[in-house]
């Protein structure tokens, strides 16, 4: 063997199991077991304190609350929505006590009006609505329901309710265009309101020969709409002015 | 019998007796090894491979109470201050001009404040996000120590002892999921809860949204509540033009939504 050889293979040698030497020093314990990275991080993270104890921990100790919970309007909400992380309490129940927010500004959180959130959901003004009144004066947060069945459509509808208030048809009665089974105003989403069905509903004020006082804009039933009915295009609730 | 040998009754009796024991011994032993094999109450094993966790969210019944930002900060200690979210709710107004105004301030924990121009509002609506846990996750190839990674579960997780605080990631991260921690200087993001959800508990945003807006679960079962939600809407993801396969699965989105 030519001696450059031999040297240029030795020194091929101290690089190599240099570069094994560094690996095995720079690498960190655990890295590339299972992926590009320490399988160990894994681990630390699944070792992260859990401070959300879940919904079912609570039923162990407060079977009366959840009872009623379960039924109500508020079941969906977990406990620890209002009361906070439990997983302490849970833990030691007399070392940890947890907090019900009782004061006015907690609720309007989800209940105060706002006209992002979905229409039908109930939200309150909370300027307006009994100003300094604790909300839990009147609702029990565990089984809350209206004091009373709402009379008006305004205390689902709020937004609704407000947009007709300023528009000329603010006169008609929400019955007068839709039909409401009376079963609506307890089970909202299972009985639902009716729509008018023809143009001609709209046309006993608003077609030509109409008997309706003489301000009231007038549309030729016959060649204005075409097939659609009135409320597919203007929105009876605010209904354009010009 | 030892001085004269076994008679062949005796003997006979003999092969019984040791067969007996024998197999007494045998059945011991199995029922001890059964014992020790069986899985343990309460600790079962976890295997990674049997999942692949995705969430789902209803923005038709996201009413924007921010308990899901608030909870998020609780269970993972993320700084209260307003700048550091791993989830957090944006409210979108859309005008009649066809102009759209994203607001979320301390990412909707404290509420927010009255709409200003509510007359001429065409549609408006709140957007949770958080971390889309991409299948082809941005951060994860920026990472130049392999300090941020996708585990087997589908998770996007960073490793904080590796972690050398460049920021690569955040400035990857499509959807501004990240940040970087003030305490630690490593990035920080959304784990899905990693921790509580190899313990079998849902994550913290989905345990504590009171109309149930968001939905977790497993993609890889037929019998999930992310499976039924992913059936019963038509979806849509954030940013799909990027091709980053989110796993976060919006129903009623917004085209407006970025």
């Amino acid at each position: 063997m030519p001696p450059q050889l031999t040297r240029l293979l030795i020194v091929f040698a101290v690089l190599a199991s240099g570069l094994v030497a560094a690996r095995h020093f720079l690498l960190p314990k655990t890295f590339g077991e299972s992926g590009h990275y320490r399988t160990a991080a894994v681990e630390a993270i699944t070792k992260q304190p859990v401070r959300y104890a879940g919904r079912e921990a609570c039923a162990l100790c407060h079977p009366d609350i959840v009872e009623i919970h379960r039924k109500g309007n508020h079941q969906t909400v977990a406990c620890e929505v209002c009361h906070g992380p439990a997983a302490a309490h849970v833990e030691s129940p007399s070392d940890h006590q947890l907090p019900a927010p009782r004061e006015r500004g907690y609720c309007p959180l989800c209940h105060g009006y706002d006209p992002s959130r979905p229409t039908g959901f109930p939200q309150i003004e909370p300027v307006a609505h009994n100003p300094l009144k604790p909300c839990i004066s009147c609702h029990n947060p565990h089984e809350p329901r209206p004091p009373h069945v709402p009379e008006d459509c305004r205390a689902c509808h709020g937004q609704i309710a407000r947009m007709k208030a300023v528009s000329p048809h603010v006169q008609l009665a929400c019955t007068r265009c839709h039909e409401t089974p009376e079963r609506h105003k307890t089970a909202p989403r299972e009985a639902r309101p009716d729509k008018p069905r023809t143009r001609e509903f709209c046309g006993a004020c608003h077609a030509q020969g109409a008997s309706s006082p003489k301000e009231i804009p007038r549309i030729d039933l016959a060649t204005h709409g075409g097939r659609f009915l009135c409320w597919q295009c203007h929105y009876p609730h605010q209904p354009e002015l010009n | 019998m030892k001085d004269e040998g076994p008679q062949p009754e005796a003997s006979g009796e003999k092969i019984y007796a040791d067969r007996r024991a024998f197999l007494r011994t045998c059945a011991q032993g199995a029922s001890a090894v059964l014992f020790i094999l069986q899985p343990r109450q309460g600790e079962a094993a976890y295997s990674p491979r049997d999942h692949f966790y995705g969430m789902g969210i209803d923005i038709a019944k996201c009413i924007g109470c921010g308990r899901c930002a608030d909870a998020c900060k609780k269970e993972n200690d993320v700084p209260r201050e307003p700048f550091y979210f791993r989830t957090w709710v944006e409210r979108y107004m859309i005008n009649d001009q066809g102009e759209t105004t994203v607001d979320s301030p301390n990412g909707g924990i404290a509420g927010f404040p009255a709409a200003t121009n509510e007359k001429g509002m065409l549609r408006t609506f709140f957007v949770p996000k958080l971390c889309n846990h991409c299948a082809n996750p941005p951060c994860v190839q920026v990472c130049p120590v392999g300090a941020t990674f996708a585990t087997e579960d589908g998770v996007v997780l960073v490793d904080k002892d590796y972690c050398i605080g460049c920021r690569y990631c955040i400035q990857a991260c499509p959807y501004g999921a990240r940040f970087l921690d003030p305490r630690t200087r490593t990035a920080d993001k959304c784990t899905f809860c990693y921790h509580r959800v190899v313990k079998g508990l849902l994550p913290a945003c989905v345990e504590v949204c009171p109309t149930g807006a968001r939905v977790f679960g497993d993609l890889r079962q037929r019998s999930s509540p992310l499976e039924r939600f992913m059936r019963m809407n038509k979806l849509q993801v954030l940013k799909p033009s990027l091709n980053t396969g989110p796993k976060v699965y919006y129903a009623s989105l917004d085209g407006e939504v970025r």
